[in-house]
C-alpha cells in the first residue's frame, strides 16, 4: 500500500504536555499523509492506544472508509513522566507520586483480599522481562534478569519494586485497518488478516464511593461486552492468548480476574502455576508487555497490534503456536478507562 | 446511512472570564440543560463523547475530571477527542451509525482566561521551525488577511461589513459576549490591531461550554417535534505550514462541503466558525454559499469564541433554527489549527 490507498488517519496519544506540543496531530498531519483527508485525534488517558484503534475500526464498520491508518505515539524522553502524571489539581486530593504511588494501594488491597503470596508480582516481572528479550522492538532487553535480581531491586512504592515497574519509553505504533473486501483480498494473496470480532470501551469516575478499584466494574462490563460480540462464553477456554496492559507486575493477576479469566481472588494462582507463560494454557504478554515498553499513548495500541500479530502468525520469536483468537486490552486513568478488542483468524 | 438527529442543544453564556467556577462547574449547566430539555438523564444516553484540550486547562488528563459532569456511574460507553466538540459529535454520529445504540451526548468546553490565548496557541505550531518564534494567532491570521487583500477578491470594507453584521446579529443572541449596532464605517475608523486586521475583525477571548444530544430515527421523533437531521458530515485537514497552502482559499473546507452534500439542496442558514472576519469570506466561498443564505445569525465566533466549543455551538445554532421552524436546511462549519487548517462541515435538515 501507499499513502494514496489510505482514506483517513486516526491518531492517539496521552497528554500533549509530555512532548510540549499542543494538539500535535495538526503539526503531524502532512507527515502522516493526511493532507486532503479526514484526520482524527483521540485522547482517553492510558487506554488511548486501544480506543484510537477502536475509533478507527468504527469508521470502517460504519461503511465510511475502506482503509484507515491508525497511529499512536509517545516521546516521554521530552519530559519527566512521573511528575507529568502527578499534576496538582485544585480541590482534588493529591494522591499521586507518579502512577506507581497511585496504584500501590490498589495492589496492597488486592494482596490483602486474595491472600496472594509476595512472590507473585516478581514472577510476573520475570516472565514479562524474559518474553521481552524475544521481542526486538521491546525497550528493555534484560538478559541477566533473575528472580533474585528483581527481589533485590529497590522498593519504590511498597509493594512495587523498581524491577516490577514499567520503563518510560519513546515509541510509536501504526496499524492499517481494512474493510471486509480489503481483508478478503489480503487473504487471497496469502496474507492472513486478524479479523476484528469485537470492540468495547467503558469509563467510570476517578473518585466515587461505589467504585472497586481492584476489580473495576467498568473493566468487567467492557470484557463482557466484547466477549458477547465475539461469541466467547468461557474466556479461559475460548481465548488462546492475551496482550493486557500491565504497567506494574501485580496488575496481571488483577486483570486476569477483572477480564473473567479467573474467579476473584484466584488470578494469582494462574500466574504462579505458569498458566500465563509462553508455554502455558493462556499466554499473557508474549511481547514483554508494558513492563518492557511503555510509550504511554502507544502502549494500548501495541497490545492491540501485538495480539493481531499473534493471530496472523507474524510475531517472530515471541510467536505462540495456534493462536486462533486473542484479546487486546488497555486501561487508563485511575483504573477507570477501558478499551478491548478480540481478534481472530476466522471472519466473524 | 442511519438517520441521526440533533434533539437538544444547550450552551453557557459566552464570557470573557468565568472566574467563580472550575471547568466541571462551568460545564454542568450545559450538560444538564441539554438533558433537561428532552427530559432525559445520563442513564438514557448510549454513548458519550467530549472535546477539550489540556493546554488550556493547564493540566494533563484534564478531561478526566470533567467527566464528573455527567456522573459516569454505572460505567458508561465514552470517548474523548483533543479537538473541538464538533469532532466529538462526528465520533458520536459514527458510533450511532453502527446501529447498536440510539442516543449520544456530546459536550465540549474551554476556559481560555487563565492564560494568554494567542501565546498558548503558538504551541500548536511546528515545534522545530515555527513555534520557537512564538507567532501569535492574530499575527498569523493577519498574514492570511493580507494575502486575501492582495488577491483582489476582497477589501477591508468587506472585512468591516462582516464584523459589523455579526455584532448586530448577536443583539438577538442572549449567549453572545460581544453585541453592538454600529456601521461598518465605524469599524474602518478603528486603528489597526495587527494590520490589516482591526480589533473588531477578531473574535473575543471566551470561556464557555456546550452540549448536544443526538438520537436515531424514531427515538429522535419521539423526543422532539422537529428533529434536526444530520444529512451529511465530513471533515478534512491540510498541512500546518502556511507556505504549503494557498491561504486565500480553504481547500479542506471545499472537500468537506462537497462530501457533506451542501450543494444537494437550498441552504437557508449557515453558521460558520470564523474567528476572524476575513475567514468568513474565505469559508463562504469554499462552502459555496449563495448571497441569499443567512450567515451567522447567532453572531458567530466574532461574538463569542470559546475554544474547543465554538464549532459545536455552530452545529447547535443551526439545529435550533431547524427545530424551531425558522429554517429547513442549514450548514454548520467548525475549524481548528492556524489559518483554517482543519475543517468540518455538516448539513442539517428538518422533516417536512
Amino acid at each position: 500500500m501507499t499513502w494514496s490507498d489510505i482514506d483517513a488517519v486516526v491518531i492517539g496519544k496521552a497528554p500533549d504536555f509530555f512532548e510540549g506540543v499542543m494538539m500535535p496531530e495538526l503539526f503531524l498531519a502532512d507527515a502522516l499523509g493526511a493532507t486532503g483527508k479526514p484526520m482524527f485525534r483521540v485522547h482517553t488517558a492510558g487506554s488511548v492506544g486501544g480506543s484510537t484503534a477502536i475509533v478507527a475500526s468504527q469508521l470502517i464498520q460504519a461503511g465510511l472508509h475502506e482503509r484507515v491508518l491508525t497511529v499512536a505515539f509517545e516521546k516521554q524522553s521530552e519530559s519527566e513522566a512521573m511528575w507529568a502524571l502527578s499534576l496538582p489539581i485544585p480541590f482534588t486530593p493529591p494522591l499521586h507520586a507518579g502512577a506507581g504511588g497511585y496504584f500501590a494501594p490498589h495492589i496492597r488491597s488486592y494482596i490483602r483480599r486474595s491472600k496472594a503470596p509476595d512472590h507473585v508480582g516478581m514472577l510476573v516481572a520475570l516472565k514479562d522481562r524474559q518474553n521481552g528479550i524475544k521481542n526486538p522492538y521491546a525497550h528493555l532487553h534484560e538478559h541477566d534478569i533473575s528472580f533474585d535480581s528483581i527481589k533485590e531491586s529497590m522498593m519504590l512504592w511498597d509493594p512495587i519494586r523498581y524491577a516490577e515497574t514499567c520503563p518510560s519509553s519513546d515509541g510509536a505504533c501504526a496499524l492499517v485497518l481494512g474493510s471486509e473486501k480489503v481483508a478478503d483480498d489480503a487473504m487471497a494473496e496469502g496474507r492472513q488478516p486478524a479479523w476484528i470480532q469485537g470492540t468495547a470501551m467503558r469509563s467510570e469516575p476517578t473518585l466515587s464511593a461505589e467504585r472497586d478499584t481492584v476489580l473495576p466494574l467498568g473493566g468487567a462490563l467492557c470484557a463482557a461486552d466484547v466477549y458477547k460480540q465475539a461469541g466467547i462464553t468461557n474466556p479461559r477456554k475460548d481465548v488462546d492468548a492475551v496482550e493486557m496492559y500491565v504497567p506494574f507486575s501485580w496488575f496481571e493477576p488483577m486483570w486476569l480476574e477483572n477480564l473473567g479469566f479467573a474467579e476473584p481472588g484466584e488470578g494469582w494462582k494462574m500466574t504462579e502455576a505458569g498458566a500465563t507463560a509462553m508455554d502455558g494454557d493462556l499466554p499473557v504478554n508474549m511481547s514483554g508487555g508494558v513492563l518492557c515498553t511503555n510509550p504511554i499513548g502507544a502502549s494500548g495500541m501495541l497490545r492491540f497490534g501485538e495480539i493481531a500479530m499473534q493471530v496472523r502468525g507474524t510475531a517472530g520469536e515471541h510467536q505462540v503456536d495456534g493462536v486462533r483468537r486473542g484479546v487486546g486490552h488497555a486501561y487508563g486513568g485511575g483504573s477507570q478507562f477501558f478499551a478491548m478488542w478480540v481478534v481472530g483468524s476466522e471472519k466473524p | 446511512m442511519r438517520d441521526i438527529a440533533i434533539i437538544s442543544f444547550a450552551q453557557t453564556p459566552a464570557q470573557r472570564a468565568v472566574k467563580e467556577q472550575n471547568e466541571v462547574e462551568m460545564l454542568m449547566p450545559a450538560i444538564h440543560g441539554a438533558l433537561g430539555q428532552v427530559d432525559m438523564t445520563i442513564d438514557d444516553i448510549g454513548f458519550t463523547c467530549s472535546g477539550s484540550t489540556d493546554y488550556l486547562a493547564g493540566v494533563g488528563f484534564s478531561f478526566v475530571s470533567t467527566l464528573d459532569g455527567v456522573g459516569p456511574w454505572p460505567p458508561i460507553q465514552e470517548s474523548h477527542v483533543e479537538m473541538d466538540g464538533a469532532w466529538a459529535l462526528y465520533e458520536a454520529w459514527v458510533k450511532l451509525q453502527l446501529g447498536e445504540l440510539d442516543t449520544a451526548l456530546v459536550y465540549s468546553y474551554a476556559k481560555s482566561s487563565p492564560g494568554d490565548l494567542p501565546m498558548v496557541l503558538t504551541r500548536q505550531l511546528d515545534p522545530i521551525t515555527v513555534a520557537p518564534l512564538w507567532p501569535d494567532t492574530v499575527s498569523l491570521a493577519a498574514l492570511q488577511a493580507r494575502a486575501l487583500l492582495d488577491s483582489g477578491r476582497y477589501t477591508e470594507e468587506h472585512f468591516a461589513e462582516v464584523a459589523a453584521r455579526s455584532r448586530k446579529s448577536a443583539l438577538d443572541n442572549p449567549n453572545a459576549q460581544l453585541a453592538w449596532d454600529r456601521p461598518a464605517s465605524d469599524v474602518l475608523a478603528e486603528e489597526y490591531h495587527v494590520a490589516p486586521l482591526r480589533k473588531s475583525d477578531c473574535a473575543p477571548i471566551t470561556d464557555g461550554a456546550a452540549c448536544i444530544i443526538l438520537a436515531a430515527g424514531d427515538v429522535a421523533r419521539s423526543k422532539v417535534e422537529r428533529p434536526a437531521w444530520i444529512r451529511g458530515i465530513d471533515h478534512r485537514v491540510e498541512p500546518i505550514h502556511l507556505g504549503l497552502r494557498d491561504l486565500t482559499v480553504s481547500e479542506s473546507t471545499r472537500i468537506a462541503a462537497e462530501k457533506a452534500g451542501v450543494a444537494d439542496g437550498a441552504v437557508d442558514v449557515a453558521e460558520i466558525h470564523a474567528p476572524f472576519s476575513h475567514q468568513e469570506l474565505i469559508l463562504r466561498d469554499a462552502i459555496g454559499l449563495g448571497e441569499d443564505v443567512d450567515v451567522n445569525p447567532s453572531g458567530g465566533a466574532l461574538s463569542g469564541n470559546p475554544m474547543m466549543t465554538a464549532g459545536l455551538i455552530r452545529v447547535g445554532e443551526v439545529a435550533n433554527r431547524i427545530s424551531n421552524g425558522t429554517a429547513n436546511r442549514g450548514v454548520a462549519h467548525a475549524t481548528s489549527g492556524p489559518c483554517l487548517q482543519q475543517n468540518l462541515v455538516t448539513v442539517l435538515e428538518g422533516e417536512n
